[in-house]
């Protein structure tokens, strides 16, 4: 069983949701990244979405844009990436997904870039980029070695939605707004409704992750009573970030995730 | 190839999207297909690209510049003759009508030189719609004129400040703006790109370019042994090659050298670029070691792209098409010569493709033809010309 199916059946268990937190590798630089995981880890994080810079990130609001650049600017480089994913990996079991762009993955080739990522401890793949049509040699490269989480929109159509669960594993991403990454308010009436029927197309057979725009614990808790199996917040972290000192960082990343991470264990 | 309807030319092509965008694409493809053939839609549309835009714009003999070179005749198509002075109004025109169709109120589009948002602007002007363009801020400054321009036709200019700031930029920024509109907006893309079906309906709005020198080389009894075009992304390329890739003519297409393949400081993807994915497409890419996109260069911002149109990345590969590539210096020689010796000022894109016309010309009999695709016009370009001048005054 994969980390992050068997994240989803002990959080089942216990009874909570999986809070999902996102960051850019190599930013605000490398030493930072394994600092701040080990304050998502000790806030309660359950999984971490690591992301890897590409330098055309058309699904990312500016948040994540800028952080892309910076990153990319301090030279992270696919190697360096898999070393800091190996550091992480000697200090914990969290499952670890790569956000990235397709780009990064065909050029070095699919079937090499997933046997190194899984072997440094990825354990999943999200590619906003990729359409279910041209997957066919990302799936075959991965196969039972990761788990391929396809995205979701509010506006896919029931039949597609049959069709992307059944290539993906771990969880389904949901995309809770039209529009790009980054901190948003409120929660929109069709983001609702999307989450019932996403849950009701899937009958439980995956579970389902809400993102895009979620920043704050008061959105989690309501995306979480809209019957979200999972949340996933990343803009609101880079914005922490940015202004937190380096001393702090650890610290103030786990508090922050910690307030997040409380409103997905249910209080009965 | 024709339709491909399974959106890939060979390897290339495809459609690589966000999730949001599926339905708008789905959507697009299937009015494009409806209304394709429509008799309604194709005779309204002849009529704006007639009386609108000017269709069938001249071929032109450059006689003085052929007798000059002592080789074969070179024959101009003339796309700089057209309503906004570039090849870009045939296919605005065929897009903002099929938006209308789908009812669509709102229209966004990106643009590099400029000429892609003007020709839009007055495309969306004449039929009643609303057009915003995106363009990379290092863009707004070096084609500043077109910039009024489009403010003149009505049309908001949003200037990108993201990476390198020029077409690439404005391209990404059209797509953030698309996912977050998809309902109300449609995407007037400019180039021979993007995800499918972009390529191909693109292609089918400039093939009037490569249909009517057909015609008017038919007409004085001559068939064209070389057809020339400049590829950035490829649209005027795709337009006059694609009705000829089944003649007998050698087919070039120019890619935008900059200051020479070695420098890492050109355009030339089909030249020096390899495989990869961007903008929704599988095709030909200047890239690093990494996967990471690489900043562009070119004396014309029409170049100025890391990518091209995946069906002449599979006529790269296919050897159908021979892709060459000319510096920014052959360009102002190019430039400087067509202006004198005919009177006619090239758009610096055009005016890669004389360099590669007067090369052949000088290779070839008298009795040869060489068309040469003419995008556009150079006013746009004089200033630029000008700088290039004087900071490099030949002593």
């Amino acid at each position: 069983m994969s980390r992050i199916k068997k994240k989803f059946a002990e959080l089942k268990a216990k009874n909570q949701k999986a809070l999902i937190s996102y960051i850019m590798v190599g930013y605000p630089n490398e030493k930072d990244t394994v600092s701040i995981v080990r304050g998502l880890v000790k806030g309660g994080a359950d999984i971490i979405e690591l992301g890897f810079p590409f330098s055309d990130p058309i699904a990312d609001g500016p948040v994540i844009q800028n952080a892309s650049t910076i990153s990319l600017n301090k030279g992270t480089k696919i190697s360096k990436f898999f070393n800091i994913v190996k550091k992480i990996r000697k200090e914990t079991e969290i499952p670890l997904v790569l956000m990235t762009y397709t780009n990064i993955l065909y050029h070095k080739g699919y079937p090499k870039f997933i046997a190194e990522a899984k072997k440094a401890g990825i354990d999943g793949f999200i590619l906003p980029d990729m359409s279910i049509e041209e997957s066919k040699e990302y799936l075959k490269a991965t196969k039972s070695n990761a788990d391929t989480i396809f995205l979701i929109s509010p506006n896919t159509s029931k039949t597609r939605i049959q069709k992307i669960a059944k290539v993906s594993t771990g969880f389904l991403y949901l995309v809770a707004v039209y529009g790009t990454t980054g901190v948003k308010t409120g929660i929109k009436n069709y983001t609702i409704k999307a989450i019932k029927n996403v849950k009701k197309q899937t009958k439980g057979k995956i579970p389902v992750g809400v993102g895009f725009g979620i920043s704050t614990p008061e959105d989690v808790k309501k995306y979480i009573n809209a019957g979200a199996d999972a949340v996933i917040v990343g803009s609101a972290y880079l914005k922490l970030i940015e202004k937190t000192p380096q001393n702090k960082l650890e610290e103030k990343v786990s508090s922050f995730t910690k307030s997040l991470k409380k409103q997905t264990i249910s209080k009965k | 190839m024709k339709y491909p309807s399974n959106g890939r030319f060979g390897e290339f092509g495809g459609k690589y999207i966000p999730e949001t965008l599926v339905p708008a694409i789905e959507e697009l493809e299937e009015n494009y297909l409806k209304f394709k053939n429509d008799k309604n839609f194709k005779k309204e549309l002849d009529y704006y690209l007639k009386v609108y835009a000017g269709r069938p714009t001249p071929l032109y003999y450059a006689k003085n510049l052929s007798e000059k070179l002592g080789g074969g005749k070179i024959y101009l198509k003339r796309e700089d003759l057209l309503h906004g002075g570039a090849h870009k109004i045939n296919n605005t025109l065929g897009q903002a009508l099929l938006a209308k169709k789908m009812k669509k109120k709102r229209i966004i589009a990106e643009t590099g030189a400029g000429q892609h948002g003007v020709a839009t602007a007055m495309a969306c002007a004449a039929l009643g719609l609303k057009a915003e363009v995106y363009m990379g801020y290092k863009d707004t400054i070096r084609q500043k004129l077109n910039v009024f321009r489009m403010d003149l036709l009505g049309c908001k200019v949003h200037p990108v400040y993201s990476g390198s700031k020029t077409l690439k930029d404005a391209i990404n920024e059209a797509i953030r703006d698309w996912i977050t509109n998809v309902e109300s907006t449609y995407y007037l893309l400019g180039s021979a790109v993007g995800p499918h079906p972009y390529p191909v309906m693109v292609r089918d709005f400039q093939r009037v370019i490569g249909d009517e020198i057909k015609m008017q080389m038919k007409k004085i009894n001559k068939t064209p042994d070389t057809v020339i075009a400049c590829v950035g992304g490829g649209s005027n390329a795709i337009g006059t090659f694609y009705p000829l890739v089944d003649s007998n003519a050698e087919i070039i297409g120019v890619e935008a050298a900059g200051k020479g393949l070695k420098s890492k400081l050109h355009s030339a993807t089909l030249s020096a670029g390899s495989k990869g994915v961007l903008h929704g497409m599988m095709t030909y890419l200047l890239q690093d070691k990494e996967g990471q996109i690489t900043e562009t260069h070119s004396i014309s911002a029409g170049l100025d792209y890391p990518g091209v149109g995946p069906e002449h990345a599979y006529y790269k590969d296919t050897k159908r098409i021979k892709y060459h590539s000319a510096t920014d210096a052959e360009v102002i020689d190019a430039f400087l010569l067509l202006t004198r010796e005919e009177g006619i000022i090239p758009a610096l894109e055009s005016a890669h493709a004389i360099v590669e016309a007067i090369k052949v010309a000088k290779k070839s009999k008298r009795s040869e033809s060489i068309v040469v695709t003419l995008s556009g016009r150079g006013d746009k370009d004089v200033e630029e010309v000008q700088n290039y001048l004087n900071k490099n005054v030949k002593n």
